[in-house]
């Protein structure tokens, strides 16, 4: 598989440090001094041994600006899992079990391997489509109510809003 | 202010009882692999969240930890779907389809790939 940009062995170091380090303070819950230096140590020896595989972005991903649009994607994609959930409670509830299910494929623009995991997570966990596989930059989607076969039709319908924002992120 | 807190995780329990209970039921109406899936996946990821959420609200001390065990539901559970619903294709566990085989766009890896075994 191609990759357009593998970011340098310090960027990911950096990376996998901070992540760790985030982790620890979350799980410990506190900003006493020798717990602190504790997990910064300790966060060092992992990133040092694992850094390699912590291969998701640049450190460009800290500007403000792709910072906001994390925070937005968090926010669609928030939204975008409470309403699969309604949609699949109204389907599991309404006696004849409306659903037409079918396998659609689409084709996306994203290059990194990373951000088509992230997009393949997000098409999961959106109303009534779970992905079952990507070869390449095709995706195919289990669609539990098929609207539309078009290749063109179904993206803009499961991943345009998801897309959109990934592109300008990775 | 504690109570604030508790009507908050107490609802938050409520509402991810209920959506676990609506994909327990999905799992047992609904009619192949991948629609249960469809069901399981969406109601255990959005559910478990408003459990743990709701325990966290409830003991305030726990709440930036369960913050993290929901970041960490929220990253696992679709890869796991999406690893079961792969594996039970090329088991040819085909899906149920209502309107006919063009439904299924997936089919053609696989065909081309058996045409290949037998020539």
């Amino acid at each position: 598989m191609e990759k357009t940009q593998t970011p340098s062995r310090t960027a990911s170091f950096i990376l996998a440090w901070l992540i760790l380090f985030l982790t620890w303070l979350m799980f410990t819950s506190t900003f006493a001094t020798q717990e602190v230096v504790t997990g910064l140590i300790t966060s060092l020896l992992i990133a040092l041994f694992t850094s390699r595989f912590f291969t998701c972005c640049n450190l460009s991903i800290f500007s403000p600006v792709k910072l906001l649009y994390l925070i937005e994607y968090l926010f669609v994609f928030l939204w975008a899992l409470i309403v699969a959930n309604l949609d699949v409670a109204r389907r599991v509830i309404s006696p004849k079990l409306p659903i037409n299910p079918g396998i659609v494929k689409f084709k996306t623009k994203l290059t990194t391997d990373f951000s088509k995991m992230v997009l393949a997570n997000s098409i999961t966990l959106t109303p009534g489509t779970i992905s079952v596989d990507i070869i390449d930059d095709t995706y195919y989607i289990h669609w539990i109510d098929v609207k539309s076969l078009d290749p063109e039709e179904a993206k803009k319908d499961i991943a345009d809003k998801f897309e959109r924002i990934l592109l300008k992120i990775f | 202010m504690n109570h604030i807190l508790e009507i908050i995780g107490l609802v938050l329990l409520l509402i991810g009882g209920t959506f676990l209970f609506l994909g327990g039921l999905g799992i047992l109406r609904m009619p192949d692999t991948y629609n249960r899936l469809q069901t399981g996946t969406k109601a255990t990821t959005l559910g478990g969240m408003s459990v743990i959420l709701g325990v966290g609200f409830l003991e305030p001390d726990w709440l930036i930890k369960t913050l993290v065990l929901v970041i960490f539901i929220a990253l696992s559970n679709p890869i796991s779907s999406h690893a079961l619903a792969r594996a039970n294709y090329k088991r040819k566990n085909y899906p149920y389809l209502k309107g006919g085989k063009e439904y299924d766009k997936y089919r053609e890896v696989y065909q081309k790939e058996e045409e290949e075994e037998t020539a």
